[in-house]
């Protein structure tokens, strides 16, 4: 539905999007994800055409962006960073200016505006004016507007950003459903978002996209996917590591906690040989006793810093 | 036809904004306050014993235009981008040119709406004596004309800033300039050292010298095509500003 090929964007002497090309099938969830100022809303505004490209293209579900724009907003629901809306019309009125803008009257229109209102749960705030809602309604009233067309592609910009735990949680399900029969987009700084909604994540750092992938694919190039976490007793941190370094499959283990009864320490595999390093601590413990041990997935939070912040990751990983 | 379809849902969505806010009433009261104060007290309307609202009425409307547009244009696109539903608004399946008439029209018609609300002035004239009520019409519909042109060019100044009050700075020193281009004083000062032709082209870019022929009751085609090439001109530059943000 949506492909992005060598997209760039400049502003003035800054470069703020480098050559950005990826693509959405319908049925996607594609989580964008990046530090903040790394090129996400602009890609999503070149997306959505609200800025024309620098270089490259966009076309969504065939057309192009740039000659075709009136078409390919037609198939776009958008939600923009912090969710603007205008704020001296009521929720009621600005849902109707949505539909009415998108081309739907009469009954149609009656009946769209009452299907997300119901959706995005906004039934309280109905006539109330946008200016006197908390947050998390606006935030809501401005999805519901991106929805209201039953969009083929939606773009969402931060969709739960100030939204409290429970709309998060509410938001993120209705992303996951839409997902199964549309092409979403949407970014977040949350990672946990990834984890739950997505079906594919790109990483994006300085305006170029620094990893693709699905989220168990994304964790894997974690430094500790694969690792073996391990709480033992009955043993100090010197002979443990003694013990370990021993074994076929163990590179290094760094400990993390040492006190009276236990020692906790992550112990790094040689290769990618995941399975046995825990099997071949197990048994290896004789005279000590085995509390915990696990392999590890790899974390992305681990995975983002790494790779957004190449120094500060490792000085981390070595401590 | 979907042009226009979409022209109308945006007038109706800026004309509803006007009038939920306390803008629209202060503007109103504060125009006909304004109307009927220098009409009847400044302008002499009794003293002047005579039916007509040429000089009385008319004559001031450059000069209340010139703080009152700006005030009811300055919003248009100064507050959208503020807000941020500019984003919103532009990537609408509508043309920017879709909306950017749809508000500009949305603020005539609100501006022609104050005009008409001082028809008292009208009855009262007509009261009192017999006028030449094609004059009369003819100097609402300049009057509305300027308007439009003055609010076009405060499109232009909401259209640079995201900043209410310099938009409305700005726009009244530009129209101050449409203003005094045709202002008697301005005019004789001018002649003391500018050949005539300069004179003559500085003039006829004023407000003041096209509305001159609406308030006499002569509907000269030149002077409806100035103020509907002014609006013209303004919108599209309107155009090219908002391009010019997105550009980046």
């Amino acid at each position: 539905m949506i492909k992005v090929q060598n997209l760039a964007k400049n502003f003035g002497a800054k470069r703020a999007v480098d050559g950005v090309s990826f693509s959405v099938e319908r049925g996607e969830v594609l989580g964008f994800l990046g530090p903040n100022g790394a090129g996400k809303s602009t890609t999503m505004r070149m997306i959505t055409g609200f800025i024309p490209p620098s270089e490259g293209t966009v076309s969504v579900g065939g057309f192009d962006i740039v000659e075709h724009p009136i078409e390919v907003r037609r198939m776009i629901g958008y939600l923009p960073e912090n969710a603007p809306a205008y704020t001296d019309m009521t929720v009621h009125g600005f849902l109707n200016f949505a539909a009415e803008i998108r081309g739907l009257r009469g009954e149609a229109k009656t009946k769209a505006v009452s299907r997300v209102v119901e959706m995005c749960f906004l039934d309280a705030v109905l006539h109330q004016s946008v200016e006197t809602l908390s947050k998390g309604y606006r935030h809501r009233t401005c999805f519901a507007q991106s929805i209201i067309h039953d969009p083929d592609v939606l773009v969402l910009d931060e969709p739960t950003d100030g939204l409290d735990p429970n709309q998060k949680h509410e938001v993120r399900g209705l992303i996951r459903k839409m997902g199964e029969k549309k092409a979403i987009i949407f970014s977040t700084h949350i990672l946990e978002e990834v984890d739950a909604v997505c079906s594919r994540a790109i990483i994006i750092d300085r305006g170029k996209i620094v990893a693709n992938g699905t989220p168990q694919q994304l964790r894997q190039k974690s430094e500790w996917a694969g690792a073996v976490m391990l709480r033992v007793s009955g043993i100090n941190s010197a002979a443990l590591n003694q013990k370990l370094l021993q074994l076929p499959t163990v590179k290094r283990l760094t400990v993390l906690r040492e006190d009276a009864t236990s020692v906790t320490a992550r112990v790094f595999p040689k290769s990618e040989v995941n399975g046995a390093l825990a099997a071949n601590i197990a048994d290896a413990a004789q005279g000590w006793h085995i509390e915990e041990l696990h392999t590890e997935e790899g974390r992305l939070d681990e995975v983002f810093r790494s790779i957004t912040m190449p120094d500060t990751a490792t000085q981390s990983a070595v401590k | 036809m979907n042009t226009w379809a979409n022209i109308k849902t945006i007038t109706k969505r800026e004309l509803g904004a006007y009038f939920t806010s306390p803008l629209a009433y202060v503007f109103i009261v504060i125009f006909l306050l304004l109307c009927g104060f220098f009409t009847f007290m400044v302008g002499g309307f009794f003293e002047r014993g005579e039916a007509s609202l040429v000089r009385p009425f008319f004559d001031w409307h450059p000069w209340f235009y010139l703080f009152l547009v700006p005030a009811v244009g300055m919003r248009l696109w100064a507050e959208e981008r503020r807000v941020g539903t500019i984003e919103l608004l532009l990537t609408m399946p509508i043309t920017a040119w879709q909306a950017i008439v749809g508000k500009f029209l949305a603020s005539w018609l609100f501006l022609g709406i104050a005009l008409l609300l001082t028809f008292p002035i009208v009855i009262t004239v007509n009261y009192l004596g017999s006028p030449d009520n094609g004059v009369i019409l003819s100097g609402y519909l300049g009057s509305w004309l300027m308007a439009g042109a003055y609010l076009a060019i405060s499109c232009i100044t909401s259209a640079m800033t995201r900043n209410q009050v310099v938009s409305f700075i700005v726009s009244v020193v530009i129209c101050l300039f449409f203003i005094l281009a045709g202002f008697p004083p301005i005019i004789r000062l001018l002649e003391g050292w500018a050949g005539p032709w300069l004179v003559d082209t500085i003039t006829s870019f004023s407000v003041i010298t096209h509305f001159d022929g609406f308030q006499k009751g002569v509907l000269d085609s030149r002077d409806v095509l100035f103020f509907l090439s002014l609006i013209g001109f303004s919108l599209f530059s309107t155009s090219v500003i908002l391009r010019g943000h997105r550009a980046g």
